[in-house]
């Protein structure tokens, strides 16, 4: 007996730009927050290095404060550096990379949604723990209010520029350190500005001036990271 | 089909490329080596001495040529590995894998010369000046590169993957010789002014200039005999690098 032959036919479901971006970005959320022990591992590294500093320089006040903001640079950094590793590795083992790539949206876009997503839940709450640390590094108020708008500025980039190195390094045996090893260098303009900023405003100096030059390295990171990033996660996926 | 392009499409080919190195190289060897040897000689033993520097200055026929080699190889690489990408031009990748540890390699004497010079003029080894720091900087690019090129074994993807970070890290260089720049006059205002030296005499700058094209003919003859290693090692299961192989045996 014949089985009545039927055709399927599939009609593509149409997403717009903005909607394909926001799911991208809920989901990445809701991953995260599902693995809630993933969300917190960074903050603690970050506070654990801030405490390194006054246990292996000096507990000094005078030192303290005049280091205080680099320290939480530094450890800003090196947190975000951590968590870099997880930004594509747990969808690049599932394959849902793959789908992301194949949709018809520019991979440009849902980059940097994946990144928007990554930041919310590395970058921000850096910021938000920072002025406790600020307060027990001894900087006063108007700084401990400068290192945060310079966080604010400064970790998105961060996460941009690290994304193209997390890219490609994906799938590699020792991914980690090499990350590290290749992004390090990228990351020394915008510490020596965030930094540089908390002086300046230390010093009575204004800091308009300061901050447009992160801003612009902002504008940058987002224009060109998110094109080299989803360059480097093709290069990575044909590897496979 | 000769047009004014073909020898562009030849530098797709390894094997021109090798036969065409083996041609140039004595040459380029031995106009490097005139030239270093003439650009040293006069520079270290018949140039007149610094006024205020006395005989410490004459590192920078040394010096110098080194620097201009090691930031200018990282725009070769750059330039390559735009090719590798646009074009998946074996030989710009080839070229690429060959410099890196060069460039690397004359980074790092530059600011060995650089420490050995500053002793005596600076009173340290090492200073946080903007210029020591951003070589500094730019020896760790060029480790990048070097370690991730090794880290990916794929032939294909490793290319374009150390192409992708020599573009990018191109783009951050002037980024980070700006920071690094201002980072400098923020924290230390003006301890050595290079601007300020006085205009150099054309018995010091004439040596100089020979030391520097001497490094540039020296630095071209290396990349080629790494390239042509890295040629035959890559292309060791083709006809023509086993008959090559039998004729220098034979």
């Amino acid at each position: 007996m014949n089985s009545p032959v039927r055709t399927v036919t599939v009609q593509p479901v149409k997403v717009s730009l903005p909607a394909a971006m926001m799911a991208v970005l809920r989901r990445d959320l809701q991953v995260s927050f599902r693995q809630r022990q993933d969300l917190f591992n960074p903050l603690l590294f970050f506070v654990i290095v801030v405490t390194l500093f006054p246990l292996g320089v000096s507990p000094e006040v005078s030192f303290l404060q005049l280091a205080g903001a680099g320290v939480l640079w530094v450890s800003a950094l090196l947190a975000t550096l951590l968590s870099l590793d997880s930004l594509f590795r747990h969808d690049f083992d599932d394959g849902t990379l793959e789908q992301l790539v194949l949709q018809p949206q520019p991979l440009y876009m849902l980059v940097l949604a994946k990144v928007a997503a990554h930041w919310l839940v590395t970058g921000l709450p850096l910021i938000l723990l920072s002025p406790l640390l600020g307060v027990m590094v001894h900087l006063d108020g108007n700084s401990i209010a400068i290192l945060c708008l310079t966080l604010l500025v400064g970790t998105p980039v961060l996460s941009l520029v690290g994304a193209i190195g997390a890219a490609l390094t994906l799938g590699l045996r020792s991914g980690g350190v090499l990350l590290s090893l290749l992004i390090i260098p990228l990351y020394i303009p915008v510490l020596i500005f965030g930094t540089g900023t908390v002086a300046a405003a230390a010093d009575g100096g204004s800091v308009s001036g300061h901050m447009a030059l992160m801003g612009a390295m902002l504008v940058l990171a987002v224009t060109l990271a998110p094109l080299a990033a989803a360059a480097s996660l093709r290069i990575s996926l044909s590897n496979t | 089909m000769p047009g004014k392009w073909q020898w562009f499409h030849k530098l797709g080919s390894p094997r021109w490329f090798y036969g065409i190195a083996d041609r140039f190289n004595p040459l380029l060897l031995g106009s490097a080596l005139l030239l270093l040897v003439a650009g040293i000689v006069w520079g270290l033993a018949f140039a007149p001495p610094d006024y205020l520097q006395g005989n410490s200055y004459r590192i920078i026929f040394i010096h110098v040529p080194t620097a201009f080699v090691a930031q200018s190889v990282y725009i070769m690489m750059a330039v390559a590995g735009a090719v590798t990408l646009i074009w998946r031009m074996k030989l710009a990748d080839v070229f690429v894998r060959s410099v890196a540890p060069i460039g690397a390699a004359f980074t790092f004497l530059a600011l060995f010369t650089g420490a050995v010079w500053g002793k005596p003029t600076w009173g340290a080894y090492w200073v946080w000046d903007a210029r020591l720091t951003s070589m500094l900087i730019l020896l760790f690019l060029y480790f990048g590169i070097i370690a991730l090129g090794s880290a990916i074994s794929d032939e294909k993807s490793s290319a374009r993957a150390v192409a992708v970070l020599a573009l990018v890290g191109v783009v951050n260089i002037p980024i980070i010789k700006y920071s690094v720049n201002w980072w400098n006059t923020l924290h230390q205002p003006a301890t050595f002014k290079w601007t300020e030296r006085p205009a150099m005499q054309m018995d010091m700058w004439l040596p100089l200039l020979l030391s520097v094209l001497g490094l540039y003919l020296f630095f071209t003859w290396l990349a080629f005999v790494r390239m042509q290693t890295e040629i035959l090692h890559r292309e060791r299961r083709t006809q023509w690098v086993r008959q090559l192989i039998q004729q220098r045996k034979g």
